[in-house]
């Protein structure tokens, strides 16, 4: 007994060492693991508030550039209301009578973006104050941003599309063929649209958007357009470069989007899996 | 509470602010992020209890970690680089520090160069490797490595010598 007590004492700093560095990899670890970083998120109350502060002195910065953004925006809202009766067979956009049912749109501003690692995360300044949950989509008026993946009282983060663990359904906009969004991390700009059938007429410049598929994103919510393609390994299914409509690394503004069928959706899906 | 423990938690608090709110953003060619919050580590006096100096490092690394959203990534390397100080120490400035006295503004410049770079090669190698995880990425890895510890190892030399006390 005498023995391990000083074997302890003689090494407690490579022990330490060992506990402290063990800990750390299990951190690293769950964060690999989707929708497991529970522990260690900047939706805190500490380095939310810190980040907020420093926004709002940034924030100054780009404005120019928000209200150009939102100006277009409008812009592009009236365009469809105003054409909304002529069109109404066009169901690529999104039904604005059905928004009230189905759909809820917050708006949030970003205090903190990532867009250099392989799993980048946005905060911001809403949270489980203002209903938001782990699963809601995030978009902004040009294209989509991510999912939420964790959040406090007053603010929540952001999974990026830019992130090797996400896996955002999408499709092609002029048929149906569904695939998958994941990121390779090599460019902020471009992401990877895996999983679509070979019959599937891709051309460059087509646009991708969202599928109906998940319970997160509604349909039709446009994500960016096809910088070049190939045929997988296998020979059976397209890896197509997607050119993306956000700006990934200027984000100020977004909406989060909450389905209210999510949970029911989920549910049947459970239900069929089993 | 004497000026050296003060000095350290100023000094502290001042890394972690200044790499989150300012250095993390750089993203320079895309990707390359300088990371001098481990001069804490590498400027930390020595001689103190080691034990504690582990602690310390892992706190720091938990800090920007916090403010990352990266999971334990910089913990693991700064709890690392840490454990191994002593032997780069001894490696880098030979006799000196065996008097367990060592002042760094008084080493000259090649030594301190030699030794802020070992430290900072195994901090961004470890960092980088937990933060793709993935090995069929080592090219990857490797860029980022080397990429960011030049970036690193240039500002940390002029962030030691600008705050480095007046010589006399």
């Amino acid at each position: 007994m005498q023995q391990i007590v000083n074997f302890i004492i003689r090494n407690k700093t490579a022990l330490l060492f060992l506990l402290l560095f063990g800990i750390s990899l299990f951190l690293t670890i769950q964060s690999h693991a989707y929708h497991k970083s529970k522990f260690i998120s900047s939706a805190n109350f500490l380095t939310g508030g810190l980040y907020n502060t420093t926004h709002g002195i940034g924030q100054y910065f780009n404005l120019k550039d928000k209200n150009r953004q939102l100006v277009k925006e409008n812009q592009r809202l009236r365009n469809l209301v105003f054409n909304l009766k002529l069109d109404t067979l066009n169901t690529l956009a999104i039904d604005s009578t059905l928004l009230g049912e189905y759909y809820r749109f917050t708006s949030a501003e970003v205090l903190k973006n990532s867009y250099s690692l392989s799993n980048n995360y946005l905060t911001i300044n809403r949270g489980k104050k203002d209903g938001i949950k782990q699963d809601f989509g995030v978009i902004t008026s040009n294209g989509i941003v991510g999912i939420v993946d964790n959040s406090s009282k007053n603010y929540a983060t952001v999974l990026s599309v830019l992130s090797i663990k996400s896996r955002i359904n999408a499709q092609l906009k002029k048929t149906n063929h569904i695939g998958s969004l994941v990121w390779d991390t090599k460019s902020p700009e471009l992401v990877q649209l895996v999983d679509i059938s070979k019959f599937a007429p891709v051309a460059v410049g087509d646009t991708i958007m969202t599928g109906g598929q998940s319970a997160i994103f509604p349909k039709g919510i446009l994500i960016g357009k096809v910088e070049n393609f190939s045929l997988d390994v296998g020979g059976d299914t397209y890896t197509i470069n997607v050119r993306l409509f956000n700006d990934m690394t200027n984000i100020g503004h977004v909406y989060l989007i909450e389905n209210f069928n999510a949970s029911e959706i989920k549910a049947l899906q459970n239900k069929a899996d089993e | 509470m004497n000026s050296a423990t003060i000095n350290s938690i100023l000094r502290f608090v001042a890394l972690v602010l200044l790499q989150t709110l300012v250095l993390n953003h750089v993203n320079f060619l895309g990707y390359i992020n300088p990371y001098p919050y481990i001069l804490f580590i590498m400027l930390f006096p020595v001689g103190n209890n080691s034990t504690w100096f582990v602690f310390l490092a892992f706190l720091l690394g938990f800090c920007v970690d916090l403010f990352t959203d990266s999971g334990g990534i910089h913990a693991a390397a700064c709890v690392t680089i840490a454990f191994v100080r002593p032997a780069i120490l001894k490696f880098s400035f030979g006799t000196i520090y065996d008097y367990q006295s060592i002042k760094f503004h008084q080493t000259d410049l090649g030594s301190r160069l030699g030794y802020f770079a070992t430290i900072i090669l195994i901090h961004h190698l470890i960092l980088f490797s937990l933060e793709v995880f993935n090995i069929t990425n080592i090219i990857l890895i490797l860029k980022k490595t080397l990429f960011s510890s030049i970036f690193t190892i240039l500002l940390c030399t002029i962030i030691s010598i600008l705050f480095s006390p007046k010589r006399k």
